[in-house]
């Protein structure tokens, strides 16, 4: 192991460590725990300049009433899970045949069409922005859930392909030779061989592509706008400047929007890192 | 062939399907993948190619006019100041924001223990990523606000500051890199410790008895074994530079004075914001940090091809 364990140091390094350990984690959380500090402030505090004293009352319930009952922000999270869930849903259905394809099979266009995959994943968004908003209009499909859905799986399905191809790549080849020897279809290969083993992969990458779409800001501000379509990431902008200055609310909506993806972090973290660090190791 | 005399084996002669499937299968699997990504993705490239050789404000003709849209990005007819400062903000941004792979190497051999809750350590400083841009940019906001700021407090203490970050045009990019590096050090801590975790002890062992000690041994011994974790943390954190958009986006809106864009964010406002719907302008924009990003990208799939081949 390197460096060195503690246990192998002298019990003064340990002790050491141990203090600043939880100093070293306050000093990286401080400005999102000064953000949970101002969410459960009273708004007379910012009026009257006590931004960092003692909270003068205890108003968490209140600002996150506020938050949940005296604005779009529901609406907005409403958005964000209809968006989110079929995106996931999409991506990996599609990802998990693509990369079955690339990685089972031998043909000739195999590896370039995987290349495509991952060219098209790292592409930056501006150059795909206006024909796709146009597509979208065409297709009467601006500022509605769908043709954001739509696009997401499209555009995530280069991601998830690369990842799924390179999992399935690792996975035994002896298993559908057998299979094929048995005189087993190829789509029952796929969906009772295959598909079984991949299932720490279709996880990780749920997780994953949970996170990246709901996170996603740019697609959400060029292909929607109003409360009816927009994502919670996008409405953040219109709850600010509904309770402009009114940094109490702004905190607790904040928190609000970004806590999906943590508590699904948290749950699922073997799943989340996993996937995140596929191809870390050799 | 005489499979029909066979008692048990009841297909007689086999369907065409039955006789091409391993050549027919891969194609059927990738249809609906291909379909979707040419569509959104592959197409969507090569029709912003076309549309930057025109001039488009998004509902009426369009009019061809040739390379005219890059010349003015070249000359900066239209912005003054606009596209090299955008430029020279991306390249700052790439520099600096490679800083998150030491930083994240830093964190992870920091973390690299075993004492009880490291665990949970771990995740907790890992957290920053998973919370979206537009929450990390409000929150570095406030974090260098002039009036309230929590930095201004502790610049206060030790008799510095006021200090306004994001209304000074030389410290604002600095500042929004800032607020980037914080999620983008937490992946890369991340794909380190997994690194870390692999790293073969053996040879550390082997290391020690060589006499081999501290930034020798991370050196010479352990960064070798994490070269996976590092080209990774490498193509993420460049992708991820070129992409910034949702910071500038929040934090400042370009500002102030236009000191703060990037590629990303100049396009965005040419094509889409109240500086009028510029499409074609806008494209050739996009055209341009698409080749910035191609020569990165040829890089990282040619790695990849020279990995398939072993």
């Amino acid at each position: 192991m390197f460096p060195t364990p503690l246990e192998k140091r002298p019990p003064s390094a340990r002790i050491t460590y141990q203090t600043f350990l939880p100093l070293a984690l306050i000093m990286w959380l401080l400005p999102l725990i000064a953000v949970a500090v101002f969410s459960i402030k009273p708004g007379a505090d910012f009026t009257n300049a006590n931004y960092w004293g003692m909270p003068s009352s205890f108003d968490f319930f209140e600002n996150y009433g506020q938050v949940f009952f005296n604005s779009d922000m529901p609406r907005y999270l409403l958005n964000s899970f209809l968006i989110t869930v079929p995106t996931v849903i999409g991506a990996v259905a599609l990802s998990a045949m693509a990369g079955f394809a690339l990685g089972v099979y031998k043909f000739k266009a195999n590896i370039w069409i995987f290349f495509m995959f991952v060219a098209g994943n790292f592409v930056p968004f501006q150059i795909l922005m206006v024909p796709v908003r146009d597509l979208t209009l065409d297709l009467g499909l601006y500022n509605t859930k769908t043709g954001l859905v739509l696009f997401h799986i499209a555009f995530q399905t280069g991601f998830c392909t690369l990842f799924m191809r390179n999992f399935i790549k690792a996975l035994p080849y002896e298993l559908i030779e057998a299979a094929r020897v048995e005189g087993i279809s190829e789509i029952r290969i796929f969906w009772y061989v295959v598909l079984p083993l991949m299932k720490p992969a279709l996880a990780a990458l749920a997780v994953l592509i949970f996170t990246f779409i709901w996170n996603d800001y740019f697609w959400a501000v060029v292909l929607t706008q109003g409360p009816e379509s927009q994502p919670v990431t996008a409405g953040i902008t219109a709850f600010n400047s509904q309770f402009r200055a009114m940094y109490h609310l702004m905190s607790a909506g904040s928190i609000v929007a970004a806590l999906p993806p943590v508590a699904m972090f948290f749950l699922m973290q073997k799943h989340f890192i996993a996937g995140l660090t596929l191809g870390a190791v050799k | 062939m005489t499979t029909a005399a066979l008692p048990n084996n009841s297909i007689p002669d086999r369907s065409f399907w039955q006789r091409n499937q391993q050549t027919w299968a891969p194609w059927l699997f990738l249809a609906p993948a291909i379909l979707f990504f040419a569509f959104y993705v592959i197409f969507p490239v090569f029709q912003s190619f076309n549309l930057s050789l025109y001039e488009w404000d998004g509902l009426g003709e369009a009019e061809y006019i040739g390379l005219r849209n890059y010349e003015d990005l070249y000359y900066e007819f239209i912005d003054r100041d606009a596209f090299y400062t955008s430029l020279k903000n991306n390249i700052i941004w790439l520099v600096m924001y490679l800083l998150a792979i030491p930083a994240g190497l830093f964190i992870a051999l920091f973390l690299n223990q075993t004492v009880t809750g490291i665990r949970l350590y771990k995740s907790l400083f890992f957290f920053p990523f998973v919370i979206s841009q537009v929450v990390v940019g409000l929150v570095f906001t406030w974090f260098y606000d002039p009036a309230f700021g929590i930095l201004n407090v502790v610049l206060g203490w030790v008799g510095l500051g006021p200090v306004n970050i994001l209304g000074n045009e030389y410290t604002v990019t600095y500042g929004i890199i800032l607020a980037g590096l914080w999620p983008q050090t937490a992946y890369c801590m991340i794909l380190y410790l997994t690194g870390l975790n692999a790293v073969n002890p053996e040879q550390i062992e082997a290391g020690r008895l060589d006499g081999a000690k501290g930034w020798r041994m991370l050196w010479h011994v352990v960064l070798p074994q994490l070269k996976p974790a590092t080209f990774i943390a490498f193509v993420v954190t460049i992708i991820g530079a070129l992409r910034s958009f949702d910071l500038i986006s929040i934090m400042t809106g370009g500002g102030p004075f236009g000191s703060s864009r990037v590629l990303a964010y100049y396009m965005f406002e040419v094509a889409l914001s109240e500086y009028g719907f510029r499409m074609g302008y806008g494209a050739a924009i996009a055209v341009v940090l698409f080749a910035i990003m191609m020569v990165f990208i040829c890089y990282f799939l040619w790695s990849m091809y020279r990995e398939e081949r072993r």
